[in-house]
């Protein structure tokens, strides 16, 4: 099914998709990937307040390259979620609700959007340039010194995504190549 | 000469590349697989037209310098003017410096340098000088192995087909597998590089190699993992084997697994 969703993602339309999905996303989301990530989660740790409001917050796996003159944003392709997945069950925990990236994850992640309600996007790997073009604002919001991997608060116009992994738990890594090598031994 | 051939490398996806994935794009039968590769073609010509990186990983710069026998180089380390090249193209051409000062305390250096280089000495007067752009979403799915001899033919087609399934959906397929069979453990490695940058329309010289490829990049669009792991045909765009002679008591196999941005710029002083 193909559906256009505002931010914030709140638990009702996180649970109304479906492994498989096509969505059109439109609103704030947040960029991190493995050091901003480890950065958070020590903050969390230490009960200290996370760069933004985690709750119904989308996290977009991300290291863009630098914008050139008069550009928004670099190329913004999505980075392998599994290097958060450390990470991720912890985010889920304080309200987090979606993850943008590409890639596998682990049983622990996924048993952790089932319980919080969270879901798992697919962003097509390599494609930078196209995606970049969803992105209309761009802001540095906490940790400078880590270069692209510096958190950064972005305004994206129907940014195209898959779901891969929904709140119940069903993969379209599995489903996916599954339905193909059906319909082909046929 | 380095800094355009990074910025290039990274804006411009090589005819050999292009050309397979429109053809996968013809052979593609399954929907969801048709929209994912056209979105990877689009996003292609995108970079070409806005002089762009085609993707945010930007790589580690691989250099392959082929320096003929009969060339004199002055004026300073090779090695400095390498990664001279390679600092001023990741500068000025607005690409990711995605290179740290040490594996373990991950300090970036904020240049993109050191470049990887491998030097050859050829016979000639020229340098042949190779930018390779490498991302490492698809470098950490890559694998080594030390077989036994007795493992024979079929215990590398496993290795190959074991090395893509463990990939699956990270390495942001369609990839492009490298396969590099023989020499010693490091020099398995170095072939299997080398065979990402052939051109994958090309075939190994000996038909029992070109037989292999053959057979592996069909059999590994036979597993269904398809474009972005959502399934489909198009697990793979290429499969390029190199093969040097190796010790008797061993058959080193490396599996370099690269993505769809396969990039590679070459030119010759």
């Amino acid at each position: 099914m193909e559906k256009h969703i505002r931010l914030p993602l709140t638990e009702e339309t996180a649970r109304s998709l479906h492994a498989g999905d096509t969505v059109y996303l439109t609103g704030t989301i947040y960029t991190s990937r493995d050091a901003g990530h480890k950065r958070m989660c020590e903050a969390l740790e230490k009960g200290q307040p996370l760069p933004f409001d985690p709750a119904d917050s989308v996290i977009y796996y991300v290291g863009p390259t630098p914008a050139k003159p008069g550009q928004v944003i670099g190329s913004a392709g999505p980075t392998t979620s599994g290097r958060m997945d450390a990470y991720a069950p912890a985010m889920l925990s304080v309200g987090a609700r979606g993850m943008i990236g590409k890639g596998a994850r682990l049983p622990q992640v996924i048993e952790a959007m089932k319980k919080y309600s969270g879901v798992y996007f697919g962003a097509t790997g390599g494609a930078g340039a196209l995606l970049a073009r969803c992105i209309k604002k761009s802001e540095l919001i906490a940790y400078e010194d880590l270069g692209a991997e510096a958190l950064r608060k972005l305004y994206v116009e129907d940014m195209p995504l898959v779901v891969i992994i929904d709140s119940e738990g069903r993969n379209l890594y599995e489903e996916g190549r599954a339905a193909y090598l059906k319909h082909h031994k046929k | 000469m380095i800094e355009k051939l990074c910025i290039e490398a990274n804006q411009q996806l090589p005819k050999d590349v292009r050309q397979a994935l429109r053809c996968c794009r013809r052979q593609e039968d399954w929907e969801i697989a048709q929209g994912v590769l056209d979105q990877i073609i689009e996003n292609s010509e995108i970079a070409r037209q806005e002089q762009v990186p085609i993707c945010q990983d930007t790589g580690m710069a691989c250099v392959f310098l082929e320096i003929g026998q009969d060339v004199h180089i002055t004026g300073g380390a090779l090695s400095e003017a390498v990664d001279e090249g390679v600092r001023r193209g990741y500068e000025r051409g607005y690409l990711r410096k995605s290179v740290v000062k040490d594996p373990l305390r991950r300090e970036n250096t904020g240049d993109n340098t050191p470049a990887m280089l491998y030097t050859e000495i050829v016979p000639g007067t020229h340098i042949t000088v190779s930018v390779v752009p490498k991302g490492f979403g698809s470098e950490n799915m890559s694998a080594i192995r030390m077989f036994k001899p007795s493992h024979g033919l079929s215990g590398i087609k496993d290795f190959i087909l074991e090395t893509v399934e463990a990939a699956g959906p990270n390495p942001c397929p369609p990839m492009v597998v490298g396969v590099g069979i023989g020499g010693t453990f490091d020099k398995a490695a170095l072939l299997a590089k080398k065979a990402l940058i052939r051109p994958i329309d090309s075939s190994h010289p000996d038909p029992f190699y070109r037989d292999l490829e053959t057979e592996m990049l069909e059999k590994i669009n036979e597993l269904g993992i398809g474009p972005q792991g959502f399934g489909g045909r198009t697990t793979a765009i290429g499969l390029n084997i190199e093969t040097m002679p190796t010790h008797i008591a061993g058959m080193p196999c490396a599996v370099n697994i690269s993505c769809h941005v396969t990039r590679h710029q070459t030119e010759v002083i």
